[in-house]
Parts: structure tokens; C-alpha cells; sequence
């Protein structure tokens, strides 16, 4: 028998599940209806309001990337100092697998309950006499999804960087105090340098989860579609005008191309993050 | 240091705890002035369309492993065996849908679909094709930490060498060897393919996820009570299983499965 064919349903199942889908996006982008090449679904997704919904995207993204990286590392940091088979870190690990990766729908909703028009903090301002949508209805809008996005993001951080602490060897910190140095210093030029990598690349990470997520923001926003995951579902569901379909193989291509671009940078992250730890 | 500890842990122990309280209170409203009311956690019992959903969702899971474990694992052994040149390339492939969003997914697959529910019928099960594709770069990478630490080329020969077929090798060679790594795959799955909504939701197919975001457009309450529900079976079942595991594995079965994740 030759080798080679061990490897062909393999090959086979990739080609037509990933393969073929990826290459009717790729292509798809720049034909119109009748198969011609064109570049006008190209140039319609840099044109309104495609342009703006990415610009939107970009900005959930980064936001949430931030502040979940910022939040969660400190929060890493406050459960990989306490007992490493302790109850707190066993909870706060598998809560934050649950939040990360299984929530989407049931995220949304529960953002609902809580501020959403009749949420449990909303009637709670509201017989303080504050209006928490005096702004208008924010929580179908960006400002909702930088919240809710918040809430899976912080716990996706928790995984990926409480790793890269357990890596830090208690020898370095003693090291560091026995040659007079303080705990600033130690964080300032050991900890820091060490942890850097991870903790950036973790946030590419992060960015890129949100960039592709989308179901918790379907839940939540079911009129209007302020960013690209929302406009690709918009042509997707409406009753195909053709050429339409094209435009969301367009969308899906500048997607694909923001995601490739940073986990190409956290690849490269990840590399020098592996020089030090783990 | 201390005090700043305990206080990062109560700010965003709050955070996280509110909106699971807020949960429980608007599933358990009454009538105004009345006390609690628990009709519409009693009532999931009585969902017909939400308890099929919960069945299908079961069998995808449950399907996806196994056709996962199926396709993956040999081929993973064979390469590594056998075909050394072409690891680079089953990496690769397998990492690919890290950077295609599930909705981008949709957009390429869904002229597929219409074929293959025209050979195998319209079911939801069919998902489980896509549902591969989905959870390979994971289920990769559970899988290659396993046949990392095990001598897989030594052990393989010396069954070879006594007699043993490339079926005997597989199945009472390399299977027992990477158990622990085969469970965290498969239990990576699971979650994923509970959790999926983006694919099942697109291409109309009545998952748990997709029938949740449906309860919540009739019954608020009702699509909350399932919610909370959800995501505490989740906690408890992964909690559950860290205990039982031991801390090292856990870690390895928490492993991000970001990005697209499993809001995918």
C-alpha cells in the first residue's frame, strides 16, 4: 500500500469542508453574478456603510482587547498568587472556561436581565430617579457590545495568561531581592520583560476572538447591523437579491484578512513568549 | 499587595456575579407585589421545541467527537509515522479555521449544504460535518500534546514487529496510550458543539443555542430561566471535572479556544 494514500480522506474531508468554502469567499469577493472578474463588490465593501461597520468592528475589538487584557491579567495575577489547588482557582478557572467559550447566546440574554429596559440595575436607577437610556437604547448599540464583549473577554484572558504567570519562577524574584532590588523592581525588570510577550499576545488574541464572534452580538442586536459579522448576516438571511451574495463573500474576505494579519503577529509573539516561559 | 488582591477579586467578582444574580431575578419575577414566581423555570420541563433542541445538540456532540477522533487521530499517526513530510501541511490545515470566522464559514459552506441536505436530507445531524472543520485546530492540539509523550514510533514497531496490523496498532497501541489526551479532544468538542450558535443559527437548523435565542423573542423570562440553567450545568460539569482530573489536566482542557471560540 502506498503511504501517501493514508493521508487522502484526510486531505479529502479538508478540501471539500475547508478548503472549497474558503476558496468560494476568496473567489467569490471578485466575481459579480455572471462569473465575470470584477472589483465592484471590493470597492463596495470600502464605500458606506461596509467601511463603517468595519471601522466599528475594529473599534469593539481593540476596546475589548484592552480592557479585557488589562482586567484579566490582573485578575490571573490575583488568583495564580493564592493557593494553586485552591477552591477560588478551580472555580475562577472553570467559570472562565464557561464565559469564554460557551456563552454567546446566553451572554446577551444575560446582559438583558440585567440592563436591558426592565433589568434588575435599570429598575434599580430607575427608582433613584436615574435613567440609565436618557442616552438612548445603548445597550442594542456599541456601547452594549463593548459591555457584554467585556464579559467574555476578561475570562478568555484568565486561560490564555494564567499560564504565562505560573511560569514566572519564585528563584527570579528571590534572585532579584537578594541583589537589593524591590518588588517594583522586580516587576519593572524581570517580571515585566518576561511577561510582556505573553501578555500582547494574548491581547491579539483577544482581539481577534472578538472580531470573529457573533453570536452574542445576534442575540442582542436583532434590527440594524452596526458591525461586519451583522451586515454579513443581514445578506445572508434576506432573500437573496442576487449579487448580494457576492458582497457578503467580499465582507467575509476582509475579515479573514483583519484575522490572518493579527494572529500572524501573536505567532510571532508567541515565539519569543516561549523563549522564557513554559 | 494583599489588599489590592483581595479587592481586584471583589471588584470583578462583582462584575461577573450581577449579571448571573440579575438572571435569577428576572426569571423568578412575580406579579407586581407578589413574591417569587417560578412558572418559567418549571415550564422548560414542558418546551417541547427546546427539549428536541437539547437532543440534537446531544447527538452533534456526540457524532462530532467520534467523526473528529475518526479522521483525525490515524491520520495524525500515519503522518507522523509514516509521512514526516507532510506534517507541516496537516498542521497547517488544521490550524485554518483559527483564522476563518464561523459566520465567513457560513458565507463559503452554505452553497454546500444545499447538496448535502439533498443526498442526506435536511437533517440538523448534518451539522456535524461542518462541526469537524470547527473544532480541528483544538482538537489538534489536544491530540498532538498526547502523541508528544509517547514513544509512538518505538511502540508502533515493536507491535509491528510481533505481528500486529495497522488496526491492532491503532486501536490497542496508540488509543490507550494518548486516553488522556483523547478525552480532553472530545471533551473540547462537546463544548464547543454545545455552545455553537453561529452555524446552526445560518444555515437554520434548531440547536440548543439557536432554540434559546428563539424562546427569547415569545417568552423573556423563559429564555433567561434556560440561560442561567445553561451556563451553570456548564460550570458545574467542567467544575466537576477539574476536581476529578486533578489541576495539570485542567489546565490543558481549559485551553483557549479562541479565537471564535465557542460564541462562534
Amino acid at each position: 500500500m502506498l503511504p501517501a494514500l493514508g493521508a487522502v480522506p484526510f486531505l479529502a474531508y479538508v478540501g471539500v469542508f475547508l478548503l472549497y468554502p474558503t476558496l468560494v469567499v476568496v473567489g467569490g469577493a471578485f466575481v459579480d453574478d455572471d462569473g465575470a472578474l470584477t472589483l465592484q463588490n471590493v470597492r463596495a465593501v470600502v464605500g458606506s456603510p461596509y467601511l463603517e461597520a468595519f471601522v466599528r468592528s475594529l473599534q469593539l475589538s481593540a476596546i475589548t482587547a484592552v480592557v479585557g487584557a488589562v482586567l484579566g491579567a490582573l485578575l490571573a495575577w490575583a488568583v495564580a498568587t493564592g493557593d494553586p489547588d485552591g477552591l477560588l482557582r478551580r472555580v475562577v478557572t472553570s467559570a472562565s472556561g464557561v464565559l469564554a467559550q460557551f456563552g454567546g447566546v446566553t451572554l446577551a440574554f444575560a446582559f438583558l436581565a440585567t440592563v436591558g429596559f426592565e433589568g434588575l440595575v435599570t429598575v434599580a436607577l430607575r427608582e433613584q430617579g436615574i435613567d440609565l437610556f436618557a442616552g438612548g437604547a445603548w445597550i442594542f448599540e456599541l456601547p452594549g457590545l463593548v459591555l457584554v464583549y467585556t464579559y467574555f473577554q476578561i475570562p478568555l484572558m484568565v486561560i490564555v495568561f494564567l499560564p504565562a504567570l505560573d511560569g514566572l519562577k519564585p528563584q527570579w524574584r528571590e534572585a532579584a531581592r537578594s541583589l537589593g532590588g524591590s518588588a517594583w523592581t522586580y516587576w519593572r525588570r524581570v517580571a515585566g520583560p518576561v511577561l510582556a510577550p505573553a501578555f500582547f499576545g494574548s491581547m491579539l488574541l483577544l482581539f481577534a476572538n472578538a472580531f470573529s464572534a457573533y453570536a452574542t452580538a445576534a442575540a442582542l442586536v436583532s434590527q440594524g447591523a452596526p458591525i461586519v459579522p451583522l451586515q454579513i448576516r443581514n445578506l445572508q438571511t434576506s432573500e437573496v437579491l442576487l449579487g448580494q451574495q457576492n458582497l457578503a463573500r467580499a465582507l467575509g474576505l476582509g475579515m479573514v484578512l483583519v484575522v490572518a494579519v493579527v494572529m500572524a503577529l501573536y505567532a510571532l509573539l508567541q515565539r519569543r513568549t516561549t523563549r522564557w516561559l513554559r | 499587595m494583599r489588599a489590592v488582591r483581595y479587592s481586584v477579586l471583589g471588584v470583578l467578582g462583582a462584575f461577573f456575579l450581577l449579571p448571573l444574580v440579575a438572571m435569577l431575578d428576572f426569571s423568578t419575577r412575580g406579579a407586581p407585589g407578589g413574591g417569587r414566581d417560578f412558572t418559567a423555570w418549571t415550564s422548560i420541563a414542558d418546551d417541547r421545541a427546546l427539549l428536541d433542541a437539547i437532543a440534537v445538540s446531544l447527538q452533534l456532540s456526540v457524532l462530532t467527537s467520534v467523526l473528529m477522533l475518526v479522521l483525525l487521530l490515524p491520520t495524525m499517526v500515519w503522518v507522523q509515522l509514516r509521512l514526516p513530510k507532510l506534517k507541516r501541511l496537516v498542521e497547517f490545515l488544521c490550524l485554518l479555521p483559527l483564522v476563518i470566522p464561523a459566520v465567513v464559514l457560513v458565507v463559503g459552506i452554505a452553497s454546500l449544504y444545499s447538496w448535502v441536505s439533498y443526498f442526506l436530507g435536511n437533517s440538523a445531524l448534518t451539522l456535524t460535518f461542518v462541526y469537524v472543520v470547527l473544532v480541528l485546530p483544538y482538537a489538534y492540539r489536544a491530540l498532538e500534546s498526547g502523541l508528544q509523550a509517547m514513544d509512538l514510533r518505538t511502540l508502533s514497531e515493536a507491535a509491528r514487529s510481533l505481528g500486529a496490523g495497522w488496526g491492532t496498532v491503532m486501536l490497542r497501541v496508540v488509543l490507550p496510550g494518548v486516553r488522556a489526551a483523547v478525552l480532553s479532544a472530545a471533551l473540547l468538542t462537546v463544548a464547543l458543539v454545545l455552545g455553537e450558535f453561529t452555524l446552526a443559527s445560518l444555515l437554520n437548523f434548531p440547536t440548543l443555542q439557536v432554540a434559546i435565542n428563539l424562546t427569547g423573542k415569545r417568552d423573556a423570562a423563559l429564555s433567561i430561566a434556560v440561560s442561567l440553567a445553561a451556563l451553570l450545568l456548564a460550570f458545574g460539569l467542567l467544575l466537576v471535572l477539574s476536581q476529578l482530573v486533578g489541576r495539570r489536566r485542567t489546565a490543558r482542557v481549559a485551553e483557549p479556544l479562541a479565537p471564535s471560540g465557542g460564541k462562534a
